[in-house]
């Protein structure tokens, strides 16, 4: 029977089963960006350390972030690290350690680099009023270091969000391995299946990202203004 | 002087880097010796876990209820039954392709059951137990004019997925015939409906399914080509569980179980008169 292929959307349980994909990608991705953005906000601080030695360990462990795929580290993770130190974890929260110490790598990067543009009498009006490097960064250098790393934050977590997608290969169920899923099973019924599925992930992913970006945009206007 | 020593670092991190992973592979094949996912372990934990497919229709797949199905999983529920006694104590772990390997390496399965093809690249890594299933190649062709060996073909076109096992089988061993090649496999089936080629050739299970929905075609020829053949798999050295399994395919015979299975999840997709084609029974082929 040829049927229409929107209705493959609606058989069954088949849109449930999406927006549980859903919520699968939605946690991973935003667990992770906020441990990742909170661990790289005190990463890009201790990068800006005078210390030769802490900023290249910072530097190696962005590195090592960069060059190894993300899909080698969950491979690593699940595979190896949990098997080595016998250890039984779940795809889902190895995923979400791999890529909160992605986010924290990326993120520190970020805030660095944000850090290091502001101008240096910053530093030295907030040391001349008598502030200690604590308030320093408190009340003075982090305000305005956010304000320069908004684009690039997000930027970031749009990436991380997106890249959910390889959680399947540890064993992830996530949306587009649901998508996939039906898609294959109706594969004979309805060839145009993937059509109809992949452009209902993609909204998906698009309501999911799309805030993201104007959350950025509002605040850069608010303080802009 | 500073180039120097940025690439001097970027050496650093890559070894490294390569040294954690190196670790990490080692601890892992260390580990691997214990006896976990042996029969007692199992019968413990009161669950076996069996590696399938979530997106190969029919053989395990989702279906529309959100239910595990087809026919790997038929059989990877018979096998639960027969050895924890309730076809429910299965935990079917939902694989892909390129990690099936890894979940059995790492402990995460007992058993693969995903449709896995026996190579012998794939026997250095895990224990392959008796086949359950064979693919080969096969030709389809129209009803009208159809093909039933494939010296017919000699002096025809003939058309094929780009990159398969077809179009390697094809230009090894005759290189004579004319091809007709395509990206997808959309693609290979429209032309033989416009008859811009006399037969296509692919994995038998496709052009089989394939007939079946489109009337007027017909496979000629069903299996053709090097036999491929299916099997469960265990992690290297679990012989224990190896052996029940083949015991258990060997039982199973004498009440034509795969056979069932067959019906069951593969009668409608594929005919029932290609099940000679596709089931191996016993775990045997003849």
């Amino acid at each position: 029977m040829q049927s229409l292929g929107i209705s493959i959307l609606f058989t069954g349980v088949n849109m449930q089963r999406l927006f549980e994909g859903l919520m699968v990608t939605v946690r991973i991705a935003f667990i992770s960006i906020s441990i990742g953005s909170l661990l790289g906000i005190v990463l890009g601080v201790i990068w800006t350390s005078k210390s030769k030695w802490l900023r290249s360990v910072c530097r190696l462990y962005l590195e090592m972030f960069r060059i190894i795929p993300i899909l080698v580290w969950l491979f690593v993770m699940y595979f190896g690290v949990t098997t080595a130190l016998n250890i039984d974890l779940s795809g889902e929260t190895v995923s979400i350690i791999v890529f909160s110490l992605w986010g924290a790598a990326e993120m520190g990067d970020i805030v660095r680099g944000a850090l290091e543009s502001l101008p240096r009498h910053q530093v030295d009006s907030g040391k001349a009023i008598g502030l200690n490097p604590w308030d320093l960064y408190q009340y003075i250098l982090i305000p305005q270091a956010v304000k320069r790393m908004l684009p690039g934050a997000i930027n970031l977590a749009t990436r991380m969000v997106k890249t959910t997608s390889l959680v399947v290969l540890i064993g992830v169920i996530d949306v587009t391995k649901v998508g996939q899923q039906i898609i294959e099973r109706f594969r004979v019924e309805i060839p145009t299946a993937s059509f109809w599925v992949y452009g209902f992930v993609f909204i998906l992913y698009f309501i999911i990202c799309y805030p993201l970006s104007k959350i950025s945009r509002i605040l850069e206007n608010r303080w802009n203004g | 002087m500073k180039i120097f020593k940025r690439i001097l670092s970027v050496i650093v991190i890559v070894v490294l880097a390569l040294g954690l992973f190196a670790g990490c592979n080692n601890a892992s094949t260390n580990t691997a010796v214990s006896e976990s996912g042996s029969i007692a372990e199992i019968k413990k934990r009161g669950k076996i876990r069996i590696g399938v497919f979530g997106d190969k229709y029919p053989f395990g797949y989702v279906d529309e209820n959100g239910e595990i199905q087809g026919f790997d999983v038929y059989i990877a529920r018979r096998f639960a039954k027969d050895l924890l006694g309730d076809e429910s104590k299965v935990e079917f772990v939902i694989v892909d392709a390129a990690s099936r390997v890894a979940f059995l390496e790492s402990n995460k399965v007992d058993i693969i059951m995903a449709n896995f093809t026996v190579t012998d690249e794939r026997k250095q890594k895990v224990d392959f137990a008796n086949p359950y299933m064979k693919v080969s190649l096969g030709i389809v062709s129209p009803e009208s004019d159809p093909i039933t060996s494939i010296e017919q073909l000699k002096d025809k076109k003939v058309i094929v997925a780009k990159g398969t096992t077809a179009e390697t089988y094809l230009t090894k061993n005759y290189p004579e015939i004319e091809q007709l090649k395509f990206e997808q496999y959309t693609e290979i089936f429209e032309a033989l409906k416009d008859g811009r080629g006399d037969a296509i050739i692919n994995d038998n299970t496709e052009v089989i399914a394939w007939a079946k929905q489109n009337p007027g075609f017909v496979v000629g020829v069903p299996t053709l080509g090097d036999q491929d053949v299916i099997a469960p798999a265990v992690k290297k050295g679990n012989k224990e569980l190896l052996d029940w399994i083949n015991n258990e395919l060997a039982r199973l015979a004498e009440e034509n179980f795969i056979q069932e299975a067959y019906d069951a999840t593969l009668a409608d997709i594929y005919g029932e008169e290609f099940k000679e084609s596709i089931v191996i029974e016993g775990g045997k082929l003849e």
